[in-house]
C-alpha cells in the first residue's frame, strides 16, 4: 500500500526548497487516506469473520476445531506477532529520535518475527491439508482457511513493504517522505495485530472452550 | 440459426491453459459480425491515430496524466463507449422478446441470450454508470472545493486504468470464449464450479475484481480530497451540495466495495480451489452469498444515485437564480440515505425464507428511505418555486428526472411491501422499477451533468437542437420501453425469458422494443450533438461562467488550466462564487509558484499487467498469471523508489498561461 503515498514534499530534488511555500497550507493527506484504506480493509475482514461465524459450525461430518487446533501452537504464533508490534514501536521511537541504524535494526527484528509467524502459519496449513482437513473438507474449514489465510497474506505484504522501506531508509535516511511511510507501515502492522487478536479470540480461543 | 452452441471439451496444457481454438465462436454469425465491425472500426481508428500522429500526444497528455480533469473526462469517454456496448445488448434482448412468442424461438439461442442479459447488467452498472459518476466526481468535486487536484493524483490515474482493464476483460470475452450466463449478480450454486463450467463466469469474477480495486482506491482518494484539500476557510457546511453528495457516495464506496471484493473472492475460491462456501454439499450455504452480495448491492444503487442528487441540486440552484432551498436538509437527507442504505439489503430477497418478522423490519426500513428522498424532491421544487427559471438543456433533464424518478420511487415503495413483493418478485415489474430509477435518475442525471459542465470542460456549449433531440429520445423512449414492462410484470411475466408461450404478451413486448428504438434515437442524437458542437465550437464558445453559476468551479477559465486556480481562494461562505461575483472579484496578477504533481506511466503499466493477469487466470494459464503478477508487484514497488514526484509552476509561466487563456 505504499502507493498511497502522496507526491513527496520532503527536502529532495524540489526546485526551491518546498515546505515553506505559501501554497502549502495543506497538511499531508496520507495519514487520513491510509486510515480510510485500513477501514476498508477492516470491512473485508468483517465479511470474512461474518462468513466464519455463519459457516463455522458446518463441519459436514469432518473435523471440528477441538480436533484440529493446538492452543499452545497458536499461543506462540500470537506471541510472535504481538512482540513484532512492540519491536515496530521501538523502531518508531528510534526514528523519532533520528537514529537511523537503530530504526533499521528494529525493523529487521520486526520482519524476522513476522517471518516466524508466517512460517508457523504455513506449517499449520500444510499440516491440516496433510491430515485431510484442507479447505475442501467442509464449509467450516473453507471459512477458516480464507480468514486466517487472508490475514497471512496481509502480513506477507507487510513484510515485503518492510523490506522495501528498509532499503529506502538506507538510501535516503529519515527524510519526511520516509517518516510518513514508516508511520503508515506502522499503522498497517498494528492493524494486522489487532485483526489477529480477533482471529485468535473468535477462530481459535472461543471454539476451544 | 438458433442452434445451441456446444461448449468445447475441457482440456488443459501448460502453455495456453484451457484455451483452445474451439473457444473462438466463429460458428455464431452475430458475434462474427460484431467482431468484424469492431475490428474494422478499430483498424480505422488506429490508422487515423497514426496518420494524425496522435499516439504520442495521447500517451503524454492523457494516458499518463494525473490531472483529475483529464481523468474525469477519460472516465466519461469510457462510460459512453461502454454504453454503446450495453445498449447493443439491451436492444438485442428487446428484439428477441418481441419475436419469441408462442413457440417461435427468435434469433438468439438460450446460451447466447443468457450471456447477453448478464453482460448487459454487469456492463451498465460497473462500466457505464460507475465510470460516469466517478468521472463527474473526479472532474467537478476538486474544483468545487478550490483544490488543485485530488489528494493522491497518481492513485487516481491508477484507479482509472484498473477500471479500463476490467472493462477490456469483459469485452474480450465476446470473442475469446464466452461470458457468464448467470444474471448480473451471479448467485451460486448456478455460478459455482458445477453449473458454470466454462470461462464465462471467471471473466465475470476477474473483470469485477480488477475494476473493483480501482473503484475502492478512487473512493479512498476522493474522501481524503474532500477532508484535506478544501480551499482555506471552506467549512464542511460551506461545501457545495454536489461535494457533499460526493463525500457520502465515496463513504459508501469504501464501506461497500470491500464486501463485494470479499464475496467475489470467496466465490473465486469455490471455483478455483474447491472451497465449500456456497456449494450445495460439504456444509456450504448459498444464502450467505446472497446476503453478502446484496450488502454491497443495495448501497451500490445509492452510490450511483446520490452524486446525481448533487448534480441536480447544483443545476436547479443555478438555473433558478436562487440559493438551493433547504441546503442543510439536503445534506442531512443525503446522510440519512447513506446510513439507511446499509439496512435494507434483505428487501432484494423477501421471498427467500427469512420469515415475516425479518421481512417486516426490512420492508419498513426500505419505506423510510422514501422520506429523505421526498425531502430532496421538495427541496428542488421549492428552489424552482418563484425562481426565475431558465429552461436550458440541463433543466430539461432535471425536470424529466423529477417526474420520472418520482414514479420510479413510488413503484419502489410498492415493492418494499413484502406481500406485494411476493407477487412481483423476479417479474418484469421489478425490471421496470429499477430501470425507472436508473434511467430516470442516473442516466438523466449524467446527461444533465454533461450538458451542464461540458462548457467548463471544453470552453463551448453543447448544440441546443441535438441536445434537445437527445433528451426527447431518452425521455419518450424510456416511457414507451418500460411502461409495458410494468404491465407485463403485473401479469406475472418473469424476467430473463428467452421465449414464452403466451402470445397475448407479445404486443407489450413489441411496444417495449419500439421504445428501445426511440432510446436509440436519443443515443444517436447525443453523439450527433457532440459532433455538431465540436464542429461549431467557435460559434458556441463561452466564457468561464456561461450559466451565471454559484459555485467555485466556475470561477476559473473554461477549460481550466492544469493548476485549476491561479491563486488560492479564501472561502468565506456558501455559494462562494456567487458571493465573489457580487463583490466584484478579480484575479490578481501577483502569482506565487504552484506546487504540482508529475505525470507517471506507472498506473497504465500496472493496469496493463492486471489485465494480462486477469486473462491468464480466466484461462488457467498459470505461468502467465505468475509472471504478470510479479510484474505488477515489481512496477508498484519500483514506483515507490521514485521520490521526485512533484514540481513547481513558476509565476511568469502562470502569468503567461493566464493572459493567453483570457485572450482566447
Amino acid at each position: 500500500m505504499t502507493m498511497l503515498d502522496t507526491p513527496v514534499t520532503g527536502k529532495i530534488e524540489g526546485p526551491d526548497g518546498p515546505d515553506h511555500h505559501p501554497d502549502h497550507h495543506h497538511e499531508s493527506p496520507t495519514p487520513i487516506g491510509f486510515w480510510i484504506y485500513l477501514m476498508s480493509d477492516c470491512i473485508i475482514f468483517g465479511a470474512l469473520f461474518a462468513t466464519y461465524a455463519v459457516l463455522g459450525f458446518s463441519y459436514a461430518g469432518g473435523p471440528a476445531p477441538a480436533d484440529l487446533f493446538e492452543p499452545g501452537f497458536v499461543a506462540i504464533e500470537t506471541a510472535l506477532l504481538l512482540i513484532s508490534s512492540v519491536t515496530f514501536g521501538m523502531a518508531m521511537l528510534a526514528a523519532d529520535k533520528g537514529r537511523l541504524d537503530t530504526t533499521i535494526t528494529w525493523l529487521i527484528v520486526t520482519g524476522l518475527f513476522g517471518l516466524g509467524f508466517i512460517g508457523m502459519e504455513i506449517y499449520e496449513f500444510r499440516h491440516l491439508v496433510h491430515i485431510g482437513a484442507g479447505p475442501d473438507r467442509s464449509a467450516f474449514l473453507s471459512a477458516f482457511f480464507a480468514l486466517v489465510g487472508t490475514h497471512g497474506l496481509h502480513v506477507t505484504g507487510g513484510i515485503i513493504w518492510l523490506v522495501t522501506l528498509t532499503v529506502q531508509l538506507r538510501m535516503h535516511g529519515l527524510i519526511g517522505a520516509n517518516m510518513r511511510r514508516l508511520s503508515t507501515l506502522s499503522m498497517f502492522w498494528h492493524f494486522l495485530d489487532l485483526v489477529w487478536i480477533g482471529v485468535f479470540s473468535f477462530v481459535y480461543l472461543v471454539r476451544l472452550i | 440459426m438458433a442452434t445451441e452452441h456446444v461448449q468445447p471439451a475441457e482440456t488443459w496444457n501448460w502453455l495456453t491453459g484451457r484455451f483452445t481454438l474451439d473457444w473462438i465462436p466463429y460458428q455464431e454469425p452475430i458475434l462474427i459480425g460484431t467482431f468484424l465491425g469492431i475490428a474494422l472500426g478499430g483498424l480505422i481508428f488506429l490508422a487515423l491515430m497514426t496518420k494524425f500522429r496522435l499516439w504520442v500526444p495521447f500517451w503524454k497528455n492523457w494516458a499518463i496524466s494525473i490531472d483529475h480533469k483529464k481523468i474525469g473526462i477519460m472516465y466519461m469517454v469510457l462510460g459512453f463507449i461502454m454504453m454503446i456496448r450495453g445498449f447493443a445488448d439491451a436492444i438485442m434482448m428487446r428484439a428477441q422478446q418481441a419475436m419469441a412468442a408462442g413457440g417461435a424461438e427468435g434469433y438468439l439461442p438460450p446460451h447466447h441470450y443468457d450471456q447477453v442479459f448478464t453482460a448487459h447488467g454487469v456492463i451498465m452498472i460497473f462500466f457505464v454508470a460507475m465510470p460516469f459518476v466517478t468521472g463527474i466526481m473526479n472532474y467537478v468535486m476538486p474544483t468545487q472545493i478550490g483544490a488543485r487536484d485530488v489528494a493522491f493524483p497518481f492513485l487516481n490515474n491508477f484507479s482509472f486504468w484498473m477500471t479500463v482493464a476490467g472493462a477490456l476483460l469483459v469485452n474480450i470475452s465476446l470473442f475469446i470464449g464466452e461470458f457468464a450466463r448467470v444474471g448480473w449478480l451471479a448467485f451460486p450454486p448456478l455460478s459455482g464450479a458445477n453449473y458454470s463450467t466454462g470461462p464465462g463466469m471467471d471473466y465475470y469474477l476477474w473483470s469485477l475484481q480488477i475494476a473493483g480495486v480501482g473503484t475502492t482506491l478512487s473512493g479512498i482518494n476522493l474522501i481524503a480530497t474532500i477532508l484535506k484539500m478544501r480551499a482555506p476557510g471552506m467549512k464542511l457546511f460551506d461545501m457545495p451540495v454536489f461535494t457533499w453528495t460526493a463525500l457520502c457516495t465515496n463513504v459508501l464506496i469504501v464501506a461497500a466495495f470491500p464486501v463485494l471484493t470479499a464475496t467475489l473472492a470467496l466465490l473465486t475460491l469455490d471455483r478455483y480451489m474447491d472451497f465449500r462456501f456456497f456449494t450445495n454439499d460439504f456444509g456450504g450455504n448459498a444464502m450467505m452469498y446472497i446476503n453478502l452480495i446484496w450488502i454491497w448491492g443495495h448501497p451500490e444503487v445509492y452510490i450511483l444515485i446520490i452524486p446525481i442528487f448533487g448534480v441536480f441540486s447544483e443545476i436547479v440552484a443555478t438555473f433558478s437564480g436562487k440559493p438551493l432551498f433547504g441546503y442543510k436538509t439536503m445534506v442531512w437527507a443525503t446522510s440519512c440515505i447513506m446510513v439507511l442504505s446499509f439496512v435494507v439489503w434483505l428487501h432484494h430477497f423477501f421471498t427467500m425464507g427469512s420469515g415475516a418478522d425479518v421481512n417486516t423490519f426490512f420492508g419498513i426500513t426500505t419505506m423510510i428511505i422514501a422520506v429523505p428522498t421526498g425531502v430532496k424532491i421538495f427541496n428542488w421544487l421549492f428552489t424552482m418555486y418563484r425562481g426565475s427559471v431558465r429552461l436550458e438543456l440541463p433543466m430539461y433533464w432535471t425536470i424529466g428526472f423529477l417526474v420520472t424518478f418520482t414514479i420510479g420511487g413510488m413503484s419502489g415503495v410498492m415493492l418494499a411491501i413484502p406481500p406485494v413483493d411476493f407477487q412481483l418478485h423476479n417479474t418484469l415489474f421489478l425490471i421496470a422499477h429499477f430501470h425507472n430509477v436508473i434511467i430516470g435518475g442516473v442516466v438523466f442525471g449524467v446527461y444533465a451533468a454533461v450538458t451542464y459542465w461540458w462548457p467548463k470542460a471544453f470552453g463551448f456549449k453543447l448544440d441546443d437542437r441535438w441536445g434537445k433531440r437527445a433528451f426527447w429520445g431518452w425521455f419518450v423512449g424510456f416511457y414507451v420501453a418500460f411502461m409495458p414492462l410494468y404491465a407485463l410484470g403485473l401479469m406475472g411475466v418473469t424476467r430473463r425469458m428467452n421465449s414464452y408461450a403466451d402470445t397475448g404478451w407479445q404486443p407489450y413486448f413489441i411496444v417495449a422494443a419500439i421504445g428501445a428504438v426511440i432510446i436509440l434515437f436519443g443515443i444517436l442524437s447525443t453523439f450527433m450533438c457532440f459532433y455538431v458542437s465540436i464542429k461549431n465550437r467557435k460559434a458556441l464558445a463561452c466564457g468561464g461562467d456561461p450559466w451565471n453559476a454559484r459555485t467555485l468551479e466556475w470561477a476559473n477559465q473554461s477549460p481550466p488550466q492544469k493548476y485549476n486556480f491561479p491563486q488560492e481562494i479564501q472561502v468565506t461562505g456558501r455559494d462562494m462564487f456567487w458571493k465573489m461575483k457580487q463583490e466584484g472579484f478579480k484575479w490578481s496578477t501577483d502569482y506565487a509558484p504552484i506546487h504540482m504533481p508529475k505525470d507517471t506511466a506507472t498506473g497504465v503499466l500496472i493496469s496493463a499487467f492486471a489485465f494480462v493477469f486477469g486473462f491468464a487466470m480466466v484461462w488457467y494459464i498459470w505461468w502467465l498469471a505468475i509472471v504478470s503478477f510479479l510484474a505488477m508487484l515489481a512496477i508498484g514497488i519500483g514506483h515507490t523508489f521514485n521520490y521526485n514526484r512533484d514540481y513547481y509552476i513558476q509565476p511568469d509561466e502562470i502569468a503567461a498561461t493566464e493572459s493567453k487563456g483570457a485572450a482566447a
